[in-house]
């Protein structure tokens, strides 16, 4: 996380660029004064910033389509933003480049409460489509926990997944239609009203594809029925082995609950001097087990779970009495980031994949690493799909400090991959992680990406740099490791 | 049959025919071969490639080379108390992991659990130029690069020969239930959506000659409570309809004329189309029989949203899929050219063009 100095934007190509887009585009639409363009500079992922060339904000889908069509007859790249809430870098913008934001398409279009569907503008907030919902005893399931502010558009760029997507899935289980912008200003519908359209499955390829392969205008949404009943279970242990063989049983016993969350010590001790969740403190992990469905059901499953918990040696396990207890409960684990803050000036959220039974060995790495670099470091776990958030904290301001936070990074990325993972269960690749894909995929798989990318958009105008590294990428980054004496991508040139 | 690995048997088979531009058809156990348009091309058996690779119940996951059997992977998770929640038809008795996959097919549970490829999580497979590449993984939260997995799975062998193929699996219900009803079509349609919109523990919805089925799944208390809700008549457990429908062995769904799939919103009212129909996925499918003329066919679904395969009983050459607007046809070439260049893999087995 260097953060990039803001690489000089060339004025008068801005402005020539700008009288180009006003013939169209209301002037207000079209910023180019460097006061107007620094709420753009970055993302959720605050350490690199970058000004763009100009920023457009249209309230058209004719707009959107018009915008590629000049900005493709121009060779000019395109960064789409929605509410610029994530933590990859996927929405930094480029120097040479428009930051294209979709904050107008702000509008709920239509609920079908029949056909359980709603569909959105993109710049729509996630927690606005269940808001609007709720009055049919409907919600829109994928719950990122940023939910509060990120955009559908962007959920669906990122494929974002939340606390429930054990039990409901991912934005990818959750949408049936998007209308999308191409690079060359087509509108393409993908998916259909329907469960399946004809044809490749190009809703799963658009999904997660973080803006590189075009821009989402409409998102049709599924709409689930509300569980009548949802309890929570908050169970203590005294180490990380007895926590992860739990949810293990859990798992193996046929249960799957609507959210399974661990967090360790630190994260406990964290979270509850926040918000004073009533966390024990003294725990090396808690499990928080959601249940949900028919009061008949939930009972059952609240009774068999916390059997399972007691039996793999729980030493507390509560039962949150009401609803307003159970949302305390979940205060605690939402508030992860937050905590992170107030303990420490800076921290840095790491989002990587590994299967479940590894956990207790990857917890146990990180402590090695954590006194190595002399950097504490908290975890939160999506335990129930094996998504871990690792918090480490450090001081910005220390010289040095932030290289080694980088490099402590890389190095549990590797070790997720290591085990048998992945280097993003859920923020993305963006820029923050585009090195880490050399070490997640071979140059074949690489450019076998890049070919699928060429299809979408053969000039490379949507969301360069970011996602998928290329090759010369790969190749010029200090940590690759060299297995066996081959080196990596024999054929490229090394100095 | 014990397990095999033809990975490199395979690859080489795939890099010569890349070579020398030589269509190649990927087999499992040909239980699908009257899916999609007629190929001309040299067999790729693949059915030697098989044996389940992992297998862990409690992560919930199942890795398989493509040639396994279908039944040999159902009958390993249902060992563990798991299943694959998507319902895949076989269609015969040699269907494999990879063909099911490949053709991307669900069944009966698909609107209440999730269709093929919302399961699948990774794949191994071979391009049209003979790479072996990997994409996806082993765990369900994985957002590196694009979804290629995703992608692969009903592309028909177009793209890729799969290798192996990891899934998601979920546990079997405690049990299930199913109910009848005598409903018109129209009722049946209107009370699928209603019930799919209260929190019901559906797993199934069809409607046929007169009758409605619908499944209950879940623990005994909540299927118990459902089906008193719902009420209708209890049906005996040797007689519930799920797995011929699946098959498509029910009466209405085999015979003569041709056999169409309709894909529409599910709260479609019954299509203005001549001809014997089944109501699947609570609405979202409608089988027809029928040999109205394709094109009335497409039309009519068309307009309501949806698309229509042509499912069998095509004629030789005929087009068989929905007819794809040009912008979207276009892209589907270049998608096509990004893995398989000099169009070896399945030409023309989903549409002339591609």
């Amino acid at each position: 996380m260097t953060a990039t100095r803001n690489a000089p934007r060339d004025a008068d190509r801005a402005g020539e660029l700008a009288r180009e887009l006003r013939r169209f585009l209301p002037a207000e639409a079209v910023l180019v004064e460097v006061e107007d363009l620094k709420p753009f500079e970055c993302d959720g992922l605050t350490a690199y910033r970058q000004l763009p060339l100009l920023a457009v904000l249209p309230h058209t889908v004719e707009q959107v389509r018009e915008v590629m069509r000049v900005c493709s007859r121009e060779g000019v790249p395109v960064v789409a933003r929605g509410a610029g809430t994530g933590l990859s870098g996927g929405a930094l913008p480029l120097a040479g480049g428009v930051l294209l934001s979709l904050a107008k398409f702000n509008r709920i279009l239509d609920i079908d409460r029949a056909a359980r569907t709603a569909r959105v503008q993109p710049g729509v907030r996630n927690l606005a489509i269940s808001e609007a919902a709720a009055p049919y005893a409907l919600y829109y399931a994928p719950d990122p926990s940023s939910q509060i502010a990120c955009s559908i558009g962007g959920n669906v760029a990122e494929n974002a997944g939340g606390l429930h997507c054990l039990k409901y899935g991912l934005t990818v289980h959750n949408i049936l239609e998007l209308h999308v912008v191409s690079v060359d200003g087509d509108l393409l519908t993908i998916g259909s009203g329907a469960l399946d359209s004809a044809g490749y499955d190009l809703l799963a390829v658009m999904t997660g594809s973080e803006g590189l392969l075009g821009v989402i205008v409409e998102v049709t949404v599924k709409l689930l029925a509300r569980p009548t009943c949802a309890r929570l279970l908050l169970a203590a242990f005294d180490n990380v082995e007895a926590a992860g063989s739990a949810v293990g049983k859990i798992i193996a016993e046929g249960i799957i609950p609507g959210g399974l969350e661990m967090m360790d010590n630190f994260a406990i001790r964290a979270t509850d001097e926040f918000c004073g969740a009533g966390y024990p403190i003294d725990a090396a992990a808690i499990l928080l087990v959601e249940l949900d469905g028919t009061e008949e059901e939930v009972a059952e499953q609240v009774a068999r779970v916390r059997g399972m918990l007691e039996s793999c040696g729980a030493s507390e396990v509560r039962a949150a009495r009401d609803d307003a207890e159970r949302q305390r409960f979940w205060a605690g684990r939402k508030a992860a980031f937050p905590a992170a803050g107030r303990l420490s000036p800076d921290y840095y959220c790491m989002d990587g994949t590994i299967p479940r039974r590894e956990l207790p060995k990857v917890l146990t790495r990180m402590d090695e690493l954590s006194r190595h670099y002399d950097l504490p470091v908290m975890n939160v776990f999506h335990a129930g799909d094996g998504n871990l958030h690792p918090l480490i904290l450090y001081d910005a301001n220390v010289p040095g400090a932030i290289e080694k936070v980088e490099e402590f990074g890389a190095r549990i990325l590797d070790l997720c991959v290591e085990v048998g993972g992945t280097i993003s269960g859920e923020h993305g690749v963006g820029v923050e992680k585009i090195e880490g894909m050399c070490t997640q995929f071979s140059a074949p798989e690489l450019a076998q990406f890049h070919a699928l990318k060429r299809a979408f958009d053969e000039a490379g105008l949507l969301n360069p740099g970011k996602a998928v590294p290329t090759l010369a990428r790969c190749a010029e980054i200090g940590g690759m490791h060299v297995h066996g004496g081959k080196l990596p991508f024999p054929d490229l040139e090394r100095f | 049959m014990p397990a095999s690995d033809l990975t490199q048997a395979l690859g080489e088979q795939v890099r010569a025919a890349f070579e020398t531009a030589t269509p190649l058809r990927p087999q499992g156990g040909a239980s699908k071969q009257f899916l999609g348009r007629a190929v001309q091309a040299q067999v790729l058996s693949c059915a030697g490639h098989r044996g389940i690779t992992s297998y862990q119940p409690s992560e919930l996951v199942v890795s398989a080379r493509s040639g396994t059997p279908l039944a040999e992977v159902e009958d390993t998770l249902a060992a563990s108390g798991q299943m694959l929640p998507f319902e895949p038809p076989h269609f015969g008795a040699g269907a494999t992991v990879g063909g099911t996959i490949a053709c991307g097919l669900s069944g009966p549970r698909r609107p209440y659990a999730g269709a093929a490829r919302d399961f699948v999580l990774g794949v191994r497979l071979i391009n049209g130029r003979g790479e072996v590449l990997r994409f996806g993984g082993e765990v369900m939260k994985n957002v590196a690069g694009f979804d290629v997995s995703r992608l692969m799975t009903g592309s028909m062998g177009t793209l890729a020969v799969l290798l192996e193929v990891s899934m998601k699996v979920l546990p079997r219900p405690q049990v299930e239930a199913t109910l009848a009803f005598e409903h018109t079509p129209a009722q049946a349609v209107r009370l699928f959506n209603d019930w799919a919109g209260q929190p019901l523990p559906l797993s199934a919805a069809c409607h046929l000659q007169g009758r409605s089925y619908v499944r209950l799944s879940g623990s005994t208390p909540g299927v118990g409570s459902a089906a008193a809700h719902l009420g209708g008549e209890r049906v005996p457990a040797h007689e519930v309809p799920w797995t011929d429908l699946r098959e498509q062995r029910l009466a209405p769904l085999h015979g003569g004329l041709p056999l169409w799939r309709l894909s529409v919103p599910a709260t479609t009212p019954p299509l203005a189309l001549p001809g014997e129909c089944v109501i699947d996925w609570g609405g979202a499918l409608r089988w027809l029989r029928s040999d109205v003329d394709p094109g009335a066919v497409c039309s009519v679904v068309a307009a309501s949203g949806g698309h229509a395969t042509l499912f069998r009983g095509a004629d030789a050459g005929a087009e068989v899929f929905h007819p794809l607007p040009p912008a979207l046809l276009r892209l589907h070439q270049r998608i096509k050219s990004a893995f398989d260049p000099r169009g070896i893999l399945n030409p023309g087995a989903m549409y002339a063009d591609i």
